[in-house]
């Protein structure tokens, strides 16, 4: 018996150090932290086979001034704690760039965690790019030099919402919906204030805050919201939250137009159907209409991911390593400080418009669209026959809004 | 006013059936084993699944009769292959095996299907409106949902109380060694309650499956809630499962329609709080947001004050 633990012991170390070998060649490392598993998973692993995807274009084409690019993933069950403990063994392993996104208590938790570190170990920074936490607290009063977020924040979203209604006469009475913690109450407060300057006479006739991820059945919300006579729901919901929102508006009948922050992530398309056709809006940097052909990237992602699930999403993903690919190319260098300088100011130009990454708090400028479910849309979401065309385009300069972001840069 | 209380008078007793579909079974098992089933919601969510694939070959009305039959097998298996074995441990080895059952049906849900909800609609043959309310259509398939969930309970009911088989379930309940003393096959009960129990579950997966989310993560979703069902309605009672259902629908889905809090309340009897005093966050959250855990502080109450639940025959 023990003759046997003892061989699979040597095995297994002898496994290990050729693994090991086997990675000590010149890798850029950079660590993928978000669920893998659990609730959120399917997120996740959406997410995660676009930043495989897009390094592995990079690498394709040379890698980061000859470094090839080494994805390491950790599962973190969004979970803050969980997520510290997989940071430490990220940079323990060698990771340089944290990416995250799911969840902004976990990316408040990270980006701590990550000044931190770089406080007390000079010389081996490590950097956060944040492609989905859009607290805007993360690019204001929580900001730091190590943090960049390349998604538009609650704000921001809220206001090119605001250029969608200004002119909609038929919006009067708006019902807001929310999840019950930072994010959801930030979309309330967002829309208090979106409301207040570009459509006062517009009357907000019930606000709720539910619990994140516990409600099975959404159709006393729905109740709630029909007697209230409102005609627009304003809702953050994202993942099961969203898509039974939708679901239990269907059952009752619920008329009204949806203007959602993630209404065209996995699986809302398929659960509200037709009935979202000219009511279901969602605000992102991408859709698959937003131009008429699809661009190569999408293309490319569709030969390999293949499943009705893998919907090419995360734009702001291909922006983000657009982003490090010409900050690398700029610093001339992979050190982390000198990327970090090389992205702040970085200006560049998408199919899709310009974008630019701010100085002053780090936050990814991109255009932004406001689109709208429909069943003449040349491409379509998951197989539904329906996708998303657009209403408004605001360009990235226009997105911008003024930061409270009081920044300490290493010397 | 009226139209939201109607329309959630109606919400509340439709969850409050479901919950009960859910919970029959579980409370049944209970009742006869001792065995405090967690894998329970698993066999529940294998229901959904099974019934959305069988659907999709042979449609959904033979599915509504298959996808439980399949259930009822599984449940057999693990009662005489798993949950037999594991008895002779006692009671914490057997809650230990379910518990890790629930795990391995899980794993194996999601190798079998994926992470991702699976896009499981209303079946074409039942979607339609069922009748009109205040202007709006109600679905069929929630009717059915609610016949149902009746059916299931009349079925319990009378198995129990007006059948042979039932009568020595009853007796088995308080004196197992008896029962067998007198002739009974005791082992073969324990593998037709269990086969029935699951049976249940997975029918109701069948409608849950549609009538909510069908995901990998539905069992852990509605498993607590469902344990909370039948310690408040007393565990091995049918009709206290049938109540406890319905008061938890009902509350739930009440108090979602209730925005007061407990400062309304204050300010009601002429009590002043500033927005500085202590536990003002506690006072200000609206009863539409606690309502989630009502059912918990429910459980909480009931095993202080009553712990046998509403209708139970012996101590929790």
């Amino acid at each position: 018996m023990r003759d046997w633990l003892h061989r699979i012991g040597t095995g297994g170390l002898a496994v290990a150090l050729l693994a090991f070998a086997g990675l000590a060649g010149a890798q850029f490392k950079i660590a993928y932290i978000d669920p893998l598993s659990g609730g959120a998973a399917s997120a996740g692993i959406n997410s995660q086979k676009h930043v495989i995807f897009f390094t592995d274009r990079i690498n394709a084409a040379g890698g980061l001034n000859g470094e090839k690019i080494e994805v390491l993933s950790y599962d973190n069950k969004v979970s803050p704690q969980e997520s510290l403990i997989v940071l430490k063994k990220a940079i323990d392993e060698g990771a340089r760039i944290i990416v995250q996104g799911n969840g902004s208590s976990v990316a408040h938790a990270i980006t701590d965690a990550v000044l931190k570190y770089n406080e007390r170990n000079p010389g081996k920074e490590v950097l956060f790019f944040n492609y989905a936490a859009i607290d805007p607290a993360l690019t204001n009063e929580k900001c730091n030099f190590w943090h960049f977020r390349f998604d538009a924040d609650v704000d921001m979203k809220m206001a090119a919402f605001g250029d969608a209604m200004v002119n909609d006469k038929s919006i009067k009475k708006v019902y807001l919906i929310n999840q019950d913690y930072s994010f959801g109450k930030a979309v309330a407060a967002a829309a208090h204030r979106m409301l207040a300057q570009k459509r006062p006479d517009v009357q907000i006739v019930g606000e709720e805050l539910h619990p994140l991820q516990k409600v099975q059945d959404f159709s006393p919300y729905v109740a709630k919201i029909k007697a209230s006579g409102a005609d627009t729901v304003i809702t953050g919901n994202w993942s099961n939250d969203m898509l039974l929102l939708v679901k239990a508006g269907k059952d009752a009948d619920l008329k009204v137009k949806w203007f959602t922050y993630y209404g065209g992530g996995l699986g809302s398309v398929p659960a509200i159907g037709r009935d979202g056709v000219g009511t279901l809006k969602q605000v992102t940097e991408y859709h698959n209409n937003v131009s008429p052909t699809l661009p190569p990237e999408e293309v490319e992602f569709h030969k390999r991911f293949t499943d009705k699930s893998d919907e090419m999403y995360y734009w702001r993903i291909r922006n983000m390593f657009a982003m490090l690919q010409a900050a690398a190319k700029k610093a001339k260098s992979n050190d982390p400080v000198k990327l970090a300088r090389a992205l702040e100011g970085l200006q560049m130009d998408t199919p899709y418009g310009p974008m630019q990454m701010r100085a002053d708090n780090h936050q990814l400028l991109q255009p932004l669209f406001v689109s709208t479910l429909s069943d003449k849309a040349k491409h379509d979401v998951e197989g539904t026959g329906l996708g998303f065309i657009t209403d408004e385009k605001i360009d990235a300069a226009k997105t911008a809004l003024p930061t409270t972001c009081k920044m300490t840069r290493p010397s | 006013m009226k139209e939201l209380v109607a329309f959630s008078l109606l919400n509340g007793v439709v969850y409050g059936l479901l919950l009960f579909m859910l919970s029959s079974g579980l409370t049944l098992i209970f009742s006869l084993m001792g065995v405090l089933n967690f894998a329970h919601a698993s066999l529940f969510m294998l229901g959904a699944y099974l019934s959305w694939q069988i659907s999709r070959w042979v449609g959904f009305w033979p599915a509504l009769v298959l996808a439980p039959l399949l259930c009822g097998l599984v449940g057999a298996g693990i009662e005489r292959f798993g949950l037999r074995r594991v008895h002779r441990q006692g009671h914490v080895a057997e809650i230990l095996f379910t518990f890790g059952l629930a795990y391995v049906i899980g794993e194996l849900v999601i190798m079998a299907w994926g992470r991702n909800p699976i896009e499981n609609h209303v079946p074409a043959a039942i979607d339609f409106a069922a009748f009109r309310l205040f202007g709006t259509s109600y679905p069929f398939y929630k009717v059915l949902m609610m016949g149902i969930s009746v059916g299931m309970f009349a079925f319990l009911y009378l198995a129990f109380k007006r059948t042979r088989v039932g009568l020595v379930i009853q007796a088995a309940l308080t004196h197992p060694q008896m029962v067998g003393a007198l002739g009974h096959d005791v082992p073969r009960l324990f593998v037709l309650v269990f086969a029935v129990g699951s049976a249940l579950a997975g029918l109701a997966g069948v409608i849950g499956g549609f009538a909510l989310l069908t995901e990998p993560n539905m069992a852990a979703n509605l498993g607590p809630i469902v344990f909370v069902v039948v310690v408040v309605g007393g565990l091995g009672s049918i009709p206290g499962a049938f109540l406890a259902s319905m008061l938890i629908g009902l509350l739930q889905t009440f108090a979602v329609a209730i925005d007061y809090s407990w400062l309304d309340l204050f300010r009601a009897i002429g009590l002043k709080v500033s927005s500085d005093s202590l536990l003002r966050e506690v006072w200000s959250v609206k009863l539409s947001q606690a309502a989630p855990i009502l059912p918990y502080v429910l459980l909480v109450l009931m095993l202080i004050v009553r712990p046998r639940g509403f209708m139970g025959t012996r101590e929790t």
